[in-house]
């Protein structure tokens, strides 16, 4: 660990001012990402900017139905809130389903989006990590790929993003609100991660020094029955091997709309937009769902150790939408 | 050797510590207040093999606050030829990991900070960390012999012919994965030298050990070395043979005179330097009639050890007490590789060994169509299977009955993937466990009493965490026959009587059957020559561990059944462990409380090796990967389910005056494989690699 500096942000523009100042900086929201990658001398930030108190801790309704969630809003918090709950019940058990208790106490929203990827090789500078240091190689490809990407990966990196929040925001179209140095922007969330291409280092579309304020989800009347299915390999505190964020509209049968978000099998959410348009227009069969989960894996490109994902991820699919068509009729 | 009548002993009481260390009053190593202490953060190669050509400190020398930095280059010459302790004696590397300096500066934060610029250049050398390639290649040797008291391999009788012959054959290989111990509490030392020799708080299983150690390597007379280790937060095996985290802290303090330096081993360093538990690869063949008696075993284990030293975990250990057959072989072989040293790790040997003995019973009852329990019985020998000797008490059966009634096994239907609930395949499963009653030699203790009838009881003993300073209280107590409230125990300080090791289950045997002798002494000494009344200046007596006259004329062995109910999610293969329930022989129980925590938390850890836990090497590299608690997954409070711990009534007069035949080990063993069994007859599908993960049932989903 190297010797930082630390300072409070006052308001949001006085946070993203410092960080446009100081190429070094990083935000901290809870810190239980960051200082951790700190500690393993991952992250090197000269100057820790404190954004808890400039980031709201609010969660509003807004005009048009849709709820707004500030940036410091806590995990535990978010999880608890009796509108998310009601309205997104998606989002609470994702959160739930994250990390512990103390841990989701101190985490933030903003932070929670941004964490990083939890790649053994990312998390030991003694090896080599494209992502860490572009050009240095990809240690996972060939090494412990277990956890690791099968969709949208790329020669360069198999890293998938950790958290759970962010496929049910993404199933819920969430939007997400930043400002920076060249001002505010609505950015949806499932264009705020990126695919590791051949610039791995970069996880998001942020620049430096774009702050997170809020997420907005947007008014879903059909999310009050939504499912978060997290599947890993013990029963709490381990991160996802497949996840399923879910939400189903069903008219006489038909399916009208559906929403279904996977975890851990990219290095973003990963809406299974493929799989929605097949399902759209027809009955919610499990036959028609598997080919639809099967159509969103056709091109999954799994390593060594992890081609399961793809029947898991599958399986995974049909049940999470079968549960809740059940709970449906 | 007359037996204590029990008053204390049996009293489920609450650990005499418990309050203090609730209330952050019972200081671990670290927590140790000390003047002015300096902090060590190590320095640790990033190669596997090879030889430093260059270092460079200047950068961390220049920070402020640094005080010292330990290279190879200035490490004072070291007196042992223990290979895993002669660090920073040349510079050559033989694991990556491995330490090859420290910084010593004013915060532990300033230590790491520096610990990180000292500027290592390598020449590195190919290395060879690949078990299983060394086995394909036949890269192994026999190892040599760890414990006198059982031998390594054996033959008896002719187990080829025999497994020919046998009307019903089982040949199968199981693997167990690398664990490591992973106490919460970690690796730490003070170090302090001063005019007259080094003072040490070291977090251990064997202060005595430490001493011993430290003396030899750094030159001195072992009572220039003092050695606190009153409170220890788990251990685990790891803390029992030293490591060099101790070195290094005793070489960094001897940089900085008259200052004590603190050292804690970070998460990542508890992976290298403390030792683990070598992955095993078992090949067992049973040969059985159409009845289901053995007429054949076979035991054969594979596994690794360091080039710096060798450490063999003897996992055919188990294997010639468990069940009568007149023909029997077990094998052990080794492939050193460019690896840390592994170490003792709860229930070394019996722990892997019974997870595939047990497994491979399992799949001989299918084989034969006999319930599982019933096979058991059926091989049930009158007298120790090896040597003949009889046991001194043996209630494998009656554990077996006990935990079959209890668990509801006798309407269990054999035929595996035959019950679903809610989309669950449920089975259940059941393996015996056995630990052998050890006594280890070394310790002495010292009784005062004062005459207002005030016992101080003075050895150097320690509590883990596991609650021996309650139970030995208790032991003494009886001992001494008075009230609980007369006795004072104290433990864990080298300026007391050695003590053993902690470890091997044997902790109340030997501290206890040498504090009995130590009552029985100070009440003889009364009798002839104070008349039976203690003298105004009290007494003091100072004895050894007695020899126990029925070690040669008996076996003496703790047995017990596991029991496990399994579910697998059909879809996804996720498995969950809603029931595990042991029945247990071990002799006196001495305090119900503290003993079913022990069992529970054993059984718990089975659960754990079963279904979570691996240490995952990357060979390219050197060193596992996974090398912290959120990626090394132990069970969460999740994972476990109702856990069930009970033991029978065992009244053994020749295992020591106390009847106690040592309870920390056997929960572990045998409980894997209770779980793998129901796995299979949840699923009809047999995982013989552990940890038993989803990815590998989901292909049968
Ligand atoms: C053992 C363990 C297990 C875990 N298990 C899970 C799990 O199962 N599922 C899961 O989803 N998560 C899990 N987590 C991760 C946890 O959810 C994250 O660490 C947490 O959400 C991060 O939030 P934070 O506020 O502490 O972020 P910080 O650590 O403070 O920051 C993380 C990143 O976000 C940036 N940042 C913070 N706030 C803002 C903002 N407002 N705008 C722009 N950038 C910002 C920081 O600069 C940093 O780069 C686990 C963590 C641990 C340690
Ligand atoms: S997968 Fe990505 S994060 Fe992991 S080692 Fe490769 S480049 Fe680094």
């Amino acid at each position: 660990m190297r010797p930082f500096r630390y300072e409070r942000a006052t308001d949001p523009s006085s946070a993203v001012a410092l960080l446009a100042r100081s190429p070094q900086a990083a935000f901290l929201g809870g810190g239980t990402n960051l200082v951790d990658l700190m500690k393993l001398d991952v992250a090197r930030p000269e100057l820790l900017v404190d954004v808890r108190g400039v980031t709201s801790r609010a969660i509003e309704e807004l005009p048009d139905g849709g709820v707004r969630i500030g940036a410091g809003v806590s995990n535990s918090d978010l999880a608890a809130d009796p509108l998310i709950r009601r309205r997104y019940p998606v989002v609470a058990q994702a959160v739930l389903t994250g990390a512990s208790t103390q841990l989701r106490n101190l985490a933030t929203v903003g932070g929670n989006l941004l964490q990083r990827t939890r790649c053994v090789y990312f998390q030991d500078v003694s090896t080599a990590c494209n992502k860490r240091e572009p050009g240095a190689g990809c240690s996972a490809i060939e090494g412990h790929n277990r956890d690791l990407a099968i969709l949208g990966v790329s020669p360069d990196c198999i890293a998938t993003h950790p958290s759970d929040l962010a496929v049910a925001l993404a199933a819920m179209d969430a939007m997400v609100r930043t400002i920076g140095p060249d001002g505010s922007r609505t950015i949806p969330l499932t264009e705020l991660h990126r695919l590791p291409g051949s610039e791995p280092q970069h996880d998001n579309v942020l620049t430096h020094g774009e702050l997170i304020t809020a997420v907005d989800l947007p008014p879903l009347a059909f999310a009050g029955r939504s499912y978060y299915r997290k599947i890993r390999d013990r029963a709490s505190y381990a991160f996802a091997l497949v996840s399923v964020a879910a939400a189903i509209d069903l008219a006489d049968g038909q399916v009208r709309d559906v929403r279904i978000a996977l975890g851990g099998v990219a290095h973003k959410p990963w809406r299974a937009t493929r799989a929605e348009d097949l399902l759209r227009g027809g009955p919610a069969t499990e036959d028609r769902l598997r080919r639809a989960a099967e159509a969103e894996l056709a091109d999954a490109q799994p390593q060594a150790d992890n081609a399961f994902k793809i029947p898991l991820a599958r399986n995974a699919i049909v049940r999470t939408v079968l549960d809740l068509v059940e709970v449906a009729r | 050797m007359s037996a204590v009548t029990p008053r204390a002993m049996g009293q489920a009481l609450d650990r005499l510590e418990g309050a203090d260390k609730v209330r952050g009053l019972a200081p671990y190593a670290f927590e140790h207040p000390v003047p002015h202490p300096a902090y060590l953060s190590a320095v640790r190669s990033t190669v596997a093999t090879g030889e430093i050509v260059g270092i460079d400190c200047s950068q961390a020398s220049a920070q402020p606050g640094v005080l010292a930095v330990l290279t190879h280059l200035n490490a004072p010459r070291l007196g042992t030829d223990d290979g895993e302790l002669r660090i920073l004696q040349s510079g050559d590397v033989a694991f990556r990991g491995q330490f090859v300096g420290g910084v010593i500066a004013e915060t532990s934060e300033i230590a790491r900070h520096a610990a990180g610029l000292v500027r290592v250049e390598y020449r590195e050398r190919p290395h060879d960390v690949d078990l299983e390639s060394s086995r394909e290649r036949g890269q192994l040797r026999v190892p040599q012999q760890t414990m006198a008291l059982f031998p390594m391999d054996i033959d008896k009788g002719d187990v080829d012919s025999a497994l020919a012959s046998a009307a019903v054959q089982v040949d199968c290989t199981y693997r167990t994965a690398w664990y490591n111990h992973n106490p919460l509490e970690p690796h730490t030392t003070i170090a302090r030298w001063t005019s007259d020799g080094l003072t040490l708080h070291v977090s251990t299983q064997h202060p005595r050990g430490v001493q011993t150690t430290v003396a030899t390597a750094f030159r001195l007379e072992p009572d220039q070395v003092r050695v606190f280790s009153p409170h220890v937060g788990g251990a685990f095996g790891s803390k029992g043979p030293r490591h060099s985290d101790v070195i290094l802290a005793v070489m960094a303090a001897q940089l900085v005179p008259d200052r004590p330096v603190r050292f804690a081993l970070t998460r990542h360093e508890m992976f290298t330097q403390t030792g683990y538990r070598t992955p095993t690869i078992q090949r067992v063949r049973l040969g059985a009639d159409t009845d289901g008696r053995l007429t054949a075993v076979s035991h054969e284990s594979i596994e690794q050890t360091s080039r710096l030293k060798e450490f063999a975990e003897h996992a055919t250990r188990a294997t010639p007490t468990v069940y009568a057959t007149p023909h029997l072989r077990t094998r052990q072989q080794l492939a050193a590789l460019d690896l840390p040293t592994p170490v003792i790790m709860r229930a070394p040997g019996e722990c892997p060994g019974m997870y595939a003995l047990e497994s491979a019973m399992d799949e001989l009852a299918i084989a034969c169509g006999l319930d599982p329990v019933e096979l058991r019985l059926r091989n049930e020998p009158d007298t120790h299977p090896l040597d003949g000797l009889p046991f001194s008490s043996r209630n494998l059966s009656a554990c077996l009955r006990e935990g079959a009634r209890r668990f509801g096994w006798e309407s269990r239907d054999p035929t595996p993937r035959a019950r679903r609930r809610d989309g669950w395949l449920v089975g259940t499963g059941m393996a015996a466990t056995t630990y052998p009653t050890l006594r280890l030699p070394g310790s002495k203790v010292t009784i005062r009493v004062t005459p207002d009838g005030r016992h101080t009881v003075l050895m150097a003993a320690v509590d883990i965490g596991t609650g021996t300073r309650t139970a030995l209280t208790q032991v003494a107590a009886d001992a001494l026959r008075v009230d609980l409230a007369q006795v004072e125990l104290r433990l864990g300080d080298t300026a007391y009587p050695p003590a053993a090791p902690e470890g091997g289950s044997a902790g109340i045997t030997s501290w206890g059957a040498t504090i009995c002798e130590g009552a029985d002494e100070l009440r003889r000494r009364l009798a002839a020559d104070h008349g039976g009344t203690v003298p105004a200046e009290g007494l003091e007596v100072t004895v050894d561990m007695p020899e126990n006259p029925h070690l040669k004329q008996y076996a003496m062995h703790a047995f017990g059944a596991q029991f496990a109910e399994v579910r697998v999610r059909e879809e996804t293969g996720e498995i969950r462990v809603p029931r595990q329930l042991g029945v247990y022989a071990v002799g006196r129980v001495v305090n119900p409380k503290t003993a079913r925590s022990q069992l529970i938390g054993g059984m718990t850890m089975g659960l754990s090796m079963a279904l979570h836990e691996a240490s995952l090497l990357d060979p390219r590299y050197g060193h596992v990967v996974n090398h912290d608690l959120a990626t090394y997954h132990v069970s969460s409070n999740a994972d476990v389910g109702t856990v069930e711990a009970y033991w029978i009534e065992e009244d053994d007069p020749y295992v020591n005056p106390m009847g106690t035949k040592g309870i920390g080990e056997i929960g572990i063993v045998g409980a894997a494989a209770a779980i793998a069994n129901a796995v299979h007859h949840a699923t009809g599908v047999r995982i013989r690699e552990l940890p038993i993960t989803l990815d590998k049932l989901l292909p049968y989903a």
